[in-house]
């Protein structure tokens, strides 16, 4: 009986003990774990055109530049930018958040907003074509990488790129048309996993 | 003092391209040994401090230079 409550009182003493080392090392501890670990993050690319392409590889190279681990899931649209001949384009059509810019001409006439009624858009045949062509000469004219340029420094930098395999087949695609670096090709339940232990994830 | 040992140039380029290519030249050097960027791009004062903060490397020195900005990276 005597025995018993001694015990007792032991194993009051010794959680009390062992809270208050917890409450002294754990902190140190947690942030020596969280230094050490590499971050990482998935990436849901849904969207083909080419203002849209760019989003998820600048911030997969920006991300592995940091020595971070990226995977990006390409589904739906996005599965385009896993193409071997990655031909996308824009349209201002339905996107009145789109600016149409000049990469031509005085800087007072590049600045200006031009304006495109739908209806201009949707009968001139070839619009699309002038803008997707605008646009690329644009960003050219700022330095910004080329989409296939980002996508390839994405690969250098073991971005894992991977295919859903729904949409491949809902498409009609042949997996000799993507890249091959492309890792895998899935379907959701597989990427889930993945994106749930990442620490950044982002549908584009 | 540490010499320089590769010079990049990254001027009239647009993010991310400063941030991947420093990163590609960091991986080109040894330990300890200094990466001189130049840059045009104003975001890159600020990404180029927070690159070397995540990265663990050395931000020497963080400059304005003529129409730009030049960074001395040590590799840690």
């Amino acid at each position: 009986m005597s025995g018993a409550t001694e015990n007792r009182i032991e194993n009051t003493q010794l959680d009390a003990w062992l809270n208050s080392r917890l409450d002294e090392l754990l902190p140190g501890k947690l942030q020596q774990i969280d230094a050490s670990r590499t971050p990482s993050m998935s990436i849901i690319a849904t969207k083909g055109t080419l203002d849209w392409a760019y989003p998820p590889f600048i911030l997969a190279s920006t991300a592995a530049a940091l020595g971070w681990d990226v995977d990006i899931f390409f589904t739906f649209y996005g599965l385009l930018l896993l193409k071997k001949d990655l031909d996308a384009g824009i349209s201002p059509l339905g996107n009145p958040a789109m600016p149409m810019k000049m990469p031509f001409g005085p800087k007072w006439f590049q600045d200006f907003d031009w304006p495109m009624p739908n209806l201009l858009m949707a009968s001139v045949p070839g619009f699309e074509k002038v803008a997707t062509g605008l646009m690329k000469k644009t960003f050219r004219n700022k330095g910004v990488a080329t989409v296939e340029e980002l996508r390839s420094l994405c690969l250098e930098a073991d971005v894992n790129m991977i295919a859903c395999q729904m949409t491949v087949d809902v498409f009609g695609f042949d997996a000799a048309e993507f890249i091959p670096e492309v890792t895998d090709f899935v379907g959701a339940t597989s990427f889930l996993p993945v994106a749930q232990k990442s620490d950044v994830c982002l549908f584009i | 003092m540490t010499t320089v040992a590769e010079k990049l140039d990254t001027r009239g380029m647009s993010c991310p391209l400063p941030i991947v290519k420093t990163r590609k030249a960091i991986n080109q050097i040894r330990a300890g040994e200094l990466l001189e960027v130049t840059t045009t791009d104003p975001g890159s004062v600020k990404d180029m401090a927070t690159f070397c903060e995540q990265t663990g490397n050395r931000l020497v020195a963080s400059n304005e230079s003529g129409n730009g900005y030049i960074f001395l990276i040590e590799k840690a």
